[in-house]
């Protein structure tokens, strides 16, 4: 093998990784909706009046934030049907794609949560003063004035956690999901060239994570366009 | 249609408000004065109970305000409130600002809700910028937005946190003009501010305030002229 070899493996790799990267895509995709939507939640959580559900939004925060994503993998591909299994006495087998979305979803809820807290909290106090003395209720006020000026605030860490995620899909390999990196190994296996098809891998999730921060920022921009507040 | 008795408020250990007692009849004027640290303040926001208040009792139109079961929101719709720093939905344009608590808490369509936003912004003198944010307006022009969004709801009460503390000087006329109008259409109004000019001109009663206390209340010429404790006396001298 010669570095001739090298760029013709490199070329060769590139439709196997390709489609390792639209499952990448889609998987990062559907994580980060699910992050969203627990993170919207459990972020307006994390401020409610109620202390049990502050309480109960902070262990999960806390939970996912202080254990690696890969253990929390496992739990889920392999410890949870473990589990039920021995309570049950049967097999429940998991899908490895829902396992994975789920455990990346999960993950992804405790970090969008944070950046949710802190994007509400941010907004200047008087401004839900002036929502509640104008008689409108918690949610209203939350709904029509809080929430929209947060969006504005919360675009730019929600594109950093978009991309973390997308890279840290990289850990689905493990157990067996033909993402961009499992792609790549693979065709390592029947090449034995790691240097190419590695670089080829790196290429594509860097073109992945570029693409999403210039995405952001043009949101970023536009947004600041109607952005009037001090 | 304000009834409040030995109202008090504690944050943490620092007792703000210390017994307040006082009424206010309908379509009276009422300014509250005092030095900064006075409670003034506190009192207005424990009015709409944006503060909740530690003791005491407060009765709005009848409604026992400080009752747990009382419906806040629906006190606060006829309760109208304006901040010191304006606080607009910086948002929202200055109609978008008016029109949204119309329309979600009175439930107005949007096309009324839009027509009484013009015709406030005409009394207010902004028909011209009611397609502006507020980031475009100066402090003057959001203060008047502010009052219009306030007025919007159609409230019993507008309370008035020094509404012109935050404004350069030139543009303090501008708020006081509105106000005063206000309350010559017989709007009941309570209004803790530093102008004592207007505290002459429209208010009906005077209160001066001092370490959580209503020290002496009166008509203004009582207050200003004619003001019996040494503590009232050695504030106005300080501040005429």
């Amino acid at each position: 093998m010669d570095i001739a070899n090298f760029s013709e493996l490199f070329v060769r790799a590139i439709p196997q990784l390709l489609t390792g990267a639209v499952t990448t895509i889609w998987i990062t995709a559907l994580a980060v909706s699910i992050g969203v939507l627990i993170g919207l939640v459990v972020g307006l959580a994390r401020i409610s009046g109620k202390t049990w559900l502050r309480a109960l939004a902070r262990v999960y925060v806390d939970a996912i934030r202080g254990t690696p994503l890969l253990v929390q993998i496992f739990i889920i591909y392999l410890g949870i049907p473990n589990l039920l299994n021995v309570l049950l006495g049967q097999q429940f087998p998991i899908n490895v794609y829902v396992a994975g979305v789920m455990a990346c979803g999960l993950n992804s809820g405790a970090y969008v949560a944070e950046i949710v807290r802190a994007g509400i909290q941010s907004i200047d106090r008087g401004q839900t003063e002036a929502a509640r003395s104008l008689g409108m209720n918690s949610w209203q006020t939350m709904r029509y004035v809080i929430l929209p000026q947060a969006f504005k605030r919360i675009i730019p860490p929600l594109g950093n956690e978009f991309i973390a995620m997308l890279k840290d899909t990289s850990l689905l390999s493990v157990i067996g999901i033909e993402e961009l990196t499992r792609k790549g190994q693979l065709f390592i296996a029947v090449t034995f060239a790691p240097f190419p098809v590695y670089t080829g891998v790196l290429l594509m999730y860097l073109a992945m994570t570029l693409t999403i921060s210039r995405f952001v920022s043009m949101l970023e921009r536009r947004l600041a366009v109607s952005d009037r507040s001090n | 249609m304000i009834e409040v008795t030995d109202l008090t408020k504690v944050f943490g250990k620092l007792e703000v408000l210390k017994g307040i007692s006082t009424r206010v009849a309908e379509k009276e004027v009422v300014v509250v004065i005092g030095p900064s640290g006075s409670g003034k303040s506190t009192f207005l926001r424990c009015l709409n109970l944006l503060e909740q208040p530690t003791s005491g009792r407060i009765v709005i139109n009848n409604v026992t305000v400080t009752e747990p079961a009382t419906d806040l929101n629906k006190l606060r719709a006829e309760v109208g409130m304006v901040f010191q720093r304006f606080n607009l939905f910086p948002h929202m344009t200055a109609l978008e600002n008016i029109v949204l608590s119309p329309m979600k808490v009175r439930g107005l369509s949007r096309k009324e809700a839009e027509e009484r936003a013009s015709y406030l912004l005409e009394k207010i003198g902004l028909s011209e910028k009611a397609h502006v944010y507020p980031e475009s307006l100066s402090g003057g022009q959001q203060q008047r937005v502010a009052i219009a969004r306030a007025l919007a709801m159609q409230p019993r009460v507008m309370l008035f946190d020094e509404p012109t503390s935050a404004l350069d000087p030139e543009m303090v006329g501008e708020v006081l003009n509105v106000m005063k109008d206000l309350a010559r259409e017989g709007m009941t109004m309570i209004v803790v501010t530093h102008e004592m000019g207007f505290a002459r001109e429209v208010g009906d009663r005077v209160l001066f305030m001092d370490e959580g206390r209503i020290v002496e209340e009166g008509t203004p010429e009582q207050i200003f002229q004619a003001a019996q404790h040494e503590r009232t006396r050695s504030f106005l001298s300080k501040i005429l």
